[in-house]
């Protein structure tokens, strides 16, 4: 089955017209395995990343949340299994990645300017390029930080946002985010977690997120996967269609509380399950 | 309160005065071995300024110097070599401790033999001693490079190569300049003792040992003293130069 994908991709895209491609799935997993020393992990796992959306994965502790992201991102190499991003793997596509720990994923000796454009310089853009695009992001966004600090100057919320325009810098057609905010404070969360939704928003770039935080995975999403303890599975792919901009407001509207109510109660069956 | 805190290094240094007037002062040393601080800082600067002690000290500076530099050129390149592979340094690591752990002065007939009597073996000596403290320590900053940043680095589709030159030789510069302050410290005892000992004619073991010989106790607290500020002088200006280029040190 694995096999024929890439052939039934070329078909797709050479038949049908361009507004039904996009709404084809972004990213197809199939028969993903991977086993540590003692446990496996994932065993034949199928799942598809919708286009243009911002999912999160959530799931018990040491399910592989975070094991998963990687996978597809290529850091971690899969036992068995075939991961394609619109047929290609992950080597032919642009995509950025975000680590939990910001601290030790920038650059400490690069102003923050030049960390954010380090990706650039790694594709062999020009520098004067390179700026330009830069500051073309930087009023995109709107960001209003010193950017000719350095890392350590910054207080953590910064210094990820700093991480994540790194991640965005070359237009990524797919952004990873590794529970970007579980090592910030509970004022800083509420305020990056409005930084990615604006990002997602003026972007739509397809964007995975691994969150250990419910209400926070419910927020940011259109879609949750619940996964079940080890091997994983995808127990649930539940959608929430709140409008964007989301504001704190809707976080106490019924369709959210029935969403998350919903998640938590599948989280804590599965937790039980062990 | 602030200016106050401002001259807190130098209270120390009062308190070892006073103490050593006293005790000038009470004749508690026979003051023969034990000169006056102001007949000390006379001839220390007698010595610097118009005398033999500074010409010893400038050969001493010229020797530690040199030697730095050798022991660096040699162990920088190599330490990076070694760490970017743990495979490669585990199984040359225990040659390197063997050798950091054998006493340099031990060496210095073994390189008498090699190099004759003369600057040759005092300079290669304190190299030796300081090289494997360098490579030690480079090694060890490039193997213990974060592994989120290399992964971050690689995530972004650096190469191999740019890896190693982009993260791993910046990650290991503020290890890179702990081993080069051990190393300079390391190479001037080195030096030092072999200026004693091998047939030297000038630098500040020399005078040391030569004043003891002549019982001329203010030169050789002299020299005692200019080797302490060489010392301390090296050591800082290798600190000033790690906070100006490894700005991100321990941050």
């Amino acid at each position: 089955m694995a096999g024929a994908q890439p052939a039934a991709k070329v078909e797709l895209a050479g038949k049908l017209p361009d507004s039904s491609h996009r709404t084809a799935p972004h990213v197809t997993i199939r028969g993903l395995t991977k086993r540590f020393s003692d446990a496996t992990i994932y065993d034949n796992f199928d799942f598809d990343i919708p286009r243009g959306k911002l999912i999160s994965v959530f799931g018990p502790n040491g399910c592989g949340k975070s094991t998963l992201i990687n996978m597809i991102a290529g850091l971690f190499p899969v036992d068995a299994g075939e991961i394609l991003f619109d047929g290609q793997p992950i080597s032919q596509i642009r995509f950025g990645y975000v680590f939990q720990n910001y601290r030790e994923a920038l650059f400490p000796w690069l102003r923050a300017f030049d960390n954010i454009a380090y990706p650039l310089k790694l594709m062999g853009i020009a520098k004067a390029e390179g700026k330009a695009r830069v500051e073309r992001l930087v009023a995109h966004l709107n960001v209003k930080i010193d950017l000719n600090l350095y890392p350590y100057q910054m207080s953590g919320g910064q210094q990820q946002l700093v991480s994540i325009m790194r991640a965005l810098i070359v237009e990524p057609e797919i952004l990873f985010l590794d529970e970007p905010f579980s090592a910030l404070d509970y004022e800083m969360t509420l305020f990056m977690r409005e930084q990615l939704q604006r990002i997602f928003v003026e972007t739509s770039t397809t964007t995975v997120l691994v969150s250990h935080d419910l209400e926070e995975a419910v927020y940011l999403s259109d879609y949750i996967l619940l996964l079940s303890r080890h091997p994983a599975r995808a127990v649930e792919f539940v959608p929430y269609e709140a409008p964007r901009p989301r504001t704190l407001k809707s976080m106490s509207e019924a369709d959210f509380i029935s969403t998350k109510a919903h998640c938590l109660e599948i989280f804590q069956r599965e937790v039980r399950k062990g | 309160m602030k200016r106050f805190q401002a001259l807190l290094p130098f209270v120390g240094v009062a308190v070892l005065l006073i103490v050593w007037s006293l005790t000038v002062w009470a004749r508690v040393v026979d003051p023969v071995l034990l000169p006056s601080p102001i007949s000390t800082f006379r001839a220390m600067w007698i010595g610097m300024t118009s005398g033999k002690l500074g010409v010893d000290f400038l050969k001493t500076v010229e020797r530690t110097i040199y030697s730095t530099a050798i022991a660096a050129v040699i162990a920088i390149p190599l330490g990076i070599l070694l760490g970017s592979s743990e495979k490669v340094y585990r199984s040359v690591e225990f040659l390197i401790d063997f050798f950091r752990s054998t006493p340099a002065s031990a060496m210095f007939p073994l390189f008498l033999v090699l190099f004759g009597v003369g600057d040759r073996t005092k300079i290669s000596v304190a190299a030796f001693g300081a090289a494997l403290v360098i490579l030690f320590n480079v090694a060890y900053g490039v193997m213990n490079a974060r592994k989120t940043r290399i992964l971050a680095a690689r995530v972004m589709g650096a190469s191999r190569l740019r890896v190693l030159w982009d993260v791993m030789l910046l990650e290991s510069l503020p290890q890179t300049f702990v081993g080069l302050r051990n190393g300079v410290s390391l190479a001037l005892v080195i030096v030092v003792v072999a200026e004693m000992f091998i047939g030297s004619t000038d630098g500040l073991g020399q005078r040391v040992f030569e004043a003891q010989q002549l019982f001329d106790m203010p030169d050789m607290y002299a020299a005692i003293f200019a080797a302490g500020a060489l010392g301390y002088g090296l050591n800082l200006f290798f600190l000033t130069i790690e906070r100006r280029f490894v700005h991100w040190s321990g941050r």
